[in-house]
């Protein structure tokens, strides 16, 4: 499975939620995909988007925010899974995509791939619901059920190393970070 | 315990003047008290975090939320959030209010605590963000409010440095 097509078949989705992705690839297929007011790309800060989809969840509890975090991400910041569970905002989904790799890096293998298993840790963290999967159907239905749902999800998504060739876009990070929070103030207004 | 109640609640206070309507903490000794006042006020959601770091993405979706917030940590907490105030806050300009107590400075009877303290003011200026030392409770309202206002305009981290003489009441 590859983290392009899982993005590419959830994309119209997106559209009324706010999104929060890590740096590198994830930010990068998304952008291709067509960039949107509601989209952040976290270039930076690793294992802190998940972070920052809590304190977004907690502060808009009517708005569903989805956050596009990655193996070695997460890894950076396992506390981070308790934090989400304690407080478990029914408005966030939490995704995210396994390719066992510190792609953006070179490719160096992360704990993911000498058996680590993040959806035992999230559940075992108390994140409510959480799933693993491996292909782009699943991907889509699931991811689905959770942005319809109300409880807090943590979708692993095992997805194969593979990711752009580069990773900066025309997006410059400022115009990115004033133009989401004058998107969300544009929402609470309207 | 020895901790500062009045002062405690005059720091509280004056974060909901300033319109503060979230707070991340991760509990020290010092700042019990003011963790129990955010916990028991339903104005207020308070975010106990696992690392202080944290609290640097939690504030800045906050901010993005347009909701004011606040970071309570010690000051080994602030060293353990450098990376995130450094490669979020400052990159993407999120105003962050940091309300670190001060240990390991004059009188700190715990030797664990003395080496954060001996460099806690030196790393603060070496990354550039303001700060001010919070000494006496007639002036925590007044440069609370006048932290937060920095913050806000200049986009950036403002550290007050909660101090022995304002958060201990020796017995």
């Amino acid at each position: 499975m590859l983290r392009i097509d899982c993005l590419r078949s959830i994309y119209p989705d997106l559209e009324n939620c706010l999104v929060v992705t890590i740096m590198g690839a994830v930010a990068a297929e998304l952008h291709s995909l067509g960039h949107r007011p509601n989209f952040f790309y976290l270039q930076h800060a690793m294992g802190l988007a998940s972070s920052t989809g809590l304190g977004l969840a907690l502060c808009l509890p009517e708005q569903k925010v989805i956050v596009f975090d990655g193996d070695g991400s997460l890894l950076m910041n396992l506390g981070g899974l308790s934090t989400m569970a304690r407080y478990r905002p029914r408005n966030l989904v939490h995704v995210v995509f396994d390719n066992e790799s510190l792609l953006s890096v070179g490719g160096f293998p992360t704990a993911t791939s000498t058996g680590t298993d993040l959806e035992g840790v999230a559940r075992a963290s108390g994140i409510p619901r959480v799933a693993t999967v491996r292909d782009v159907e699943s991907f889509k239905s699931t991811l689905a059920g959770a942005m319809h749902g109300s409880e807090l999800t943590t979708i692993i998504a095992k997805v194969e190393a593979k990711g752009p060739s580069g990773f900066v876009t025309d997006l410059s990070l400022l115009e990115n970070r004033f133009q989401f929070r004058r998107h969300i103030q544009s929402l609470k207004r309207s | 315990m020895p901790v500062s109640l009045t002062s405690s609640r005059v720091i509280f206070d004056a974060l909901k003047e300033c319109d503060i309507r979230l707070v991340s903490a991760l509990p020290e000794t010092w700042l019990v008290h003011l963790i129990r006042m955010a916990d028991e006020d339903p104005e207020m959601i308070l975010v106990r975090l696992a690392k202080e770091e944290e609290g640097v993405g939690v504030s800045a979706g906050a901010h993005f939320a347009g909701v004011k917030s606040a970071m309570l940590m010690q000051n080994h907490g602030f060293l353990a959030s450098v990376n995130g105030i450094v490669s979020f806050a400052h990159l993407y300009k999120i105003p962050l209010l940091m309300l670190i107590s001060y240990r390991g400075s004059l009188g700190e009877r715990d030797p664990w605590q003395t080496q954060g303290g001996n460099i806690s003011e030196a790393i603060l200026r070496a990354l550039a963000i303001p700060y001010f030392c919070l000494d006496a409770p007639e002036t925590v309202k007044k440069r609370i409010r006048q932290a937060q206002t920095l913050a806000e305009s200049s986009l950036q981290p403002v550290a007050l440095l909660l101090t022995r003489d304002l958060m201990w009441e020796e017995q």
